[in-house]
């Protein structure tokens, strides 16, 4: 009885896979690009940057560039105290 | 005794002090380049952060711990923070993050492609660098620093 489920489950998640891949769109056509056009054709003369990655990551969406930082600290600050008790015992 | 004399053989040693500078150079040329070429901050930090672990894993930890002065790195990131902190807020007279120094700022506002270009993002990509470099030297110091159980 179980393993009849596991089949009819398998079976059923393979055809959700297939159906999904078929209705996939065709590759080099995303169904919104209208952003990423505005950032290749505008970053050059808004941001000044060739690189238009850096130019979305620090001046477009700087704010979300200040969190990563702040997560960053709070790793390494994290880190340098819950590792902090050397030098206790050892003296 | 076995902690203390945890350094790698006469190759590795060699290739380290060989590989090093070279590493450094690399990564220093990622985060200066970071708004021309592909790379930035993240990317060039973590490289040279890689040249520091290197450095740490070829020469042992008691030699590390006479170069690399711990609270001294940790006291950089939270400069590096800063730095990237005020570097957005230079434009909040028109919005937090806005890109005063290239619109009308006296200097990085050179034709865009040229290295002194880019508004405050050279700024930022070194803060970033400095960042990244900084703060994961000192999280894998400190937990290099931890391996102290009794034996």
């Amino acid at each position: 009885m179980r393993k009849a489920l596991g089949l009819f489950a398998f079976l059923a998640f393979v055809l959700f896979l297939f159906a999904a891949t078929i209705s996939l769109r065709p590759f080099g056509e995303p169904p919104h690009a209208e952003m990423d056009s505005y950032f290749i054709e505008h970053a050059q003369e808004e941001a000044s940057a060739n690189n238009v990655v850096t130019s979305v990551v620090f001046d477009y969406r700087g704010f979300d560039t200040l969190g990563e930082a702040t997560v960053l600290f709070t790793a390494v600050s994290g880190v340098l105290m819950a590792l902090r008790h050397y030098g206790g015992k050892e003296k | 005794m076995r902690p203390q004399n945890s350094d790698m053989g006469l190759i590795v040693k060699t290739m380290a002090r060989a590989t090093i500078p070279l590493i450094g150079i690399f990564g220093a040329y990622v985060i200066v380049h970071g708004h021309i070429t592909p790379g930035g901050g993240f990317q060039g930090g973590a490289t040279i952060a890689g040249a520091g672990v290197l450095f740490l894993v070829a020469f042992g930890l008691s030699e590390a711990k006479e170069k690399i002065n711990k609270n001294f790195y940790s006291v950089l990131e939270g400069i590096g923070g800063l730095v990237f902190l005020t570097a957005g807020m230079l434009g909040l007279g028109v919005v937090f993050f806005y890109n005063v120094l290239w619109h009308k700022g006296p200097v990085f506002n050179g034709e865009a492609g040229t290295l002194l270009s880019a508004g405050y993002l050279p700024i930022m990509n070194l803060a970033v660098g400095l960042k990244v470099y900084t703060g994961l030297v000192s999280a894998l110091f400190a937990i290099a620093l931890f391996r102290r159980w009794k034996k």
